[in-house]
């Protein structure tokens, strides 16, 4: 044991030193790269001039002509477009699945200015999708790591980080710097903000979400006329004029995502970016295309269905004449998104006396065997995946769904008691069910919210017998369970 | 008729396409239109009991029960965050609820994503 632990000390040591020695060498590079770009501009300079002096022929570099070659010869683009595409300034707002992949396309197409707004910094949980982060980059910000990457792949753009999420009194005024608008969020709140912020300062929104294998693509305020100009493309509000109950909005973290789905969208959405940017200039009133929503289903075939849209709302809150959403209100928060769209945020909807620690649960039933595990009941009420992960010992899996959408008939009066008898559930085991027992019934899930509806739930129901059967949930759920009981249990 | 739920199956016993057959005339001799769709999907394929995932009463969560629903069916509108499709284009470009349904018709029921 001695010896190896010496060779682990060792290796630590050695480990700690060639970190340190390789953070030397990153300064160095850092400074020689600083001291060496002067020349480098001067270089360019001086080629721009050589060019210049053959009276303005060569508008790129040779190297970008190398470079975005094989995008310039497809004649939608061609040296038009690509000269429009360098002297396009695009923000992106987020910087997480479907920024990463977009930025990266517009970095590489040649987009001269790329803004990336995201106060979010790298986790783990973000790399299977998120493709310019690095797991070095872990704990950074992700505008900052994005940036890294973005400027490995493409070093002629102006990249440009802003470290924050964007807020209602800033957005007017970081959307004015740019001609493009991509939304890259993740909450409906935001969406309302940047739509609304894109038409009242003229900017074309291209606006993508997912979730699960499903994702939707759409581009708004395309062309961008002023409010109350019937001829601009719809915005946001236009075609979702009422945010959806806020307990209907789920999270990628919540409902999972797969890489490809939301790197699909991202990339859809630089495509899109690139033929808004590179379109020929249209003095006709009408656009080009109808509005239209695509719907990309990882699951389904076709992949891809194309909806057409309504064009603009005539009483649309911000992009008719009878709008009544303004940069002013924005600013001011006189229009309120987090109220407008609801929270999420769930009361505590049991007592004290009605929930347990996982402490608790662990010391009141410890080392369940098979025996005593007859003495109680735990429901994990997460999905079927998600039970596959993890589970407890001798926990029973009923999903929360399946309790919110079973039919419940109207409780019979007990003929003793005249108190309504309890309504046994077809999701609920019949030996857990039994009326004979009074043994305690406990509901976990992930977080510990779905398990207090659950207990509700039952309790309504009358399977506590009026109190005599206690019900209730483990405080915190399977988070607060590796916390405080199981430090090796796998979170995901 | 031709039905998809385009993510809203968990709400149809987790079967994204239903085929529907209804009547080409009703009762009172008019043609079965997006209204009638709806109360038909409520009253016969929808196996979840939660009404207001689907359908919302102007901007109140309503726990429709079937009777209330049949009764006041000019005041329900879809819940916000679902589009409803009508051959590929958004209801409100054909009629929205009054849109009298044809044979072979391809209606779609799209709820709205957030994530990225």
């Amino acid at each position: 044991m001695g010896s190896l632990d010496e060779t682990c000390a060792s290796l630590r040591a050695q480990i700690i030193a060639t970190e340190a020695r390789l953070a030397g060498l990153k300064r160095d590079l850092a400074n020689a790269e600083q001291a060496a770009q002067p020349e480098t501009a001067a270089t360019a300079e001086i080629q721009h001039k050589d060019q210049n002096g053959e009276g303005k022929r060569w508008p790129l570099l040779q190297e970008e002509y190398k470079r975005y070659g094989r995008q310039m010869i497809v004649s939608q683009v061609g040296l038009k477009g690509q000269l429009k595409l360098r002297s396009a300034r695009v923000l992106l707002v987020g910087a997480g699945g479907l920024g990463c992949p977009a930025a990266q396309y517009l970095a590489g197409a040649g987009v001269g200015t790329i803004g990336l707004i995201d106060g979010d910094t790298v986790e783990v949980s973000n790399l299977h999708r998120q493709v310019l982060h690095r797991t070095k980059n872990v704990g950074k910000y992700k505008v900052d790591s994005a940036i890294e990457s973005l400027k490995e792949l493409n070093p002629h753009p102006t990249y440009i980080a802003h470290r924050t999420h964007l807020t209602p009194e800033e957005a007017p005024a970081v959307f004015q710097d740019y001609d493009l608008i991509l939304d890259c969020t993740d909450n409906p709140a935001t969406r309302y903000l940047i739509s609304d912020t894109a038409v009242l300062l003229g900017k074309p929104l291209v606006s993508a979400s997912a979730l699960r294998t499903e994702g939707q693509l759409v581009v708004l305020n395309n062309p961008p006329r002023a409010p109350g100009d019937k001829t601009g493309g719809p915005c946001y509000r236009c075609v979702f004029p009422k945010p959806p109950p806020a307990d209907s909005v789920v999270s990628c973290a919540d409902g999972g995502i797969l890489g490809p789905v939301v790197g699909t969208m991202g990339v859809l959405q630089a495509l899109e970016a690139i033929k808004v940017i590179t379109a020929p200039e249209i003095d006709r009133p009408c656009p080009q295309d109808p509005p239209s929503l695509h719907i990309f289903s990882a699951y389904s075939s076709p992949l891809v269905r194309t909806i057409r849209l309504r064009s603009r709302r005539a009483n649309c809150a911000v992009c008719s004449a009878e709008a009544t959403v303004t940069l002013d209100t924005i600013k001011s928060r006189s229009m309120d998104y987090v109220f407008f769209c609801g929270s999420t945020n769930l009361p505590s909807l049991l007592g004290p006396e009605e929930r347990i620690s996982a402490r608790e649960y662990n010391e009141r039933h410890p080392n369940v065997t098979s025996d005593s595990s007859q003495l109680h009941t735990i429901i994990d009420v997460r999905d079927e995946a998600q039970f596959g992960i993890c589970s407890l010992e001798n926990s029973i899996n009923i999903p929360i769904s399946n309790i919110l959408s079973s039919s419940y008939t109207a409780g019979l009066q007990g003929a003793d008691t005249g108190q309504p008898a309890a309504q046994v559930p077809s999701w609920l085991p019949s030996e857990v069910a039994s009326s004979e027992s009074t043994n305690p019934i406990y509901v976990v899930c992930r977080l510990g919210n779905d398990s207090q509806i659950v207990v509700k739930k039952m309790k309504e129901l009358g399977l506590d017998q009026h109190g005599k059967r206690f019900i209730g949930d483990i405080r915190g759920g399977l988070r607060s369970w590796k916390e405080q009981v199981d430090p090796s249990w796998p979170e995901y | 008729m031709y039905l998809d739920s385009g993510g809203l199956e968990l709400l149809f016993g987790n079967e994204r396409k239903h085929k529907v057959v209804l009547p080409a005339r009703l009762e009172d001799g008019s043609r079965p239109n997006i209204s009638y769709l709806l109360k038909y999907l409520v009253d016969n394929l929808m196996k979840d009991q939660r009404i207001d995932m689907f359908i919302m009463e102007d901007n109140v969560y309503v726990n429709v029960t079937l009777r209330v629903y049949s009764n006041s069916i000019n005041d329900v509108d879809r819940r916000p965050g679902i589009l409803v499709l009508i051959n590929d284009a958004d209801w409100e470009l054909e009629g929205e609820e009054t849109y009298e349904l044809q044979q072979g018709d391809n209606i779609v029921f799209v709820s709205t994503l957030h994530g990225g």
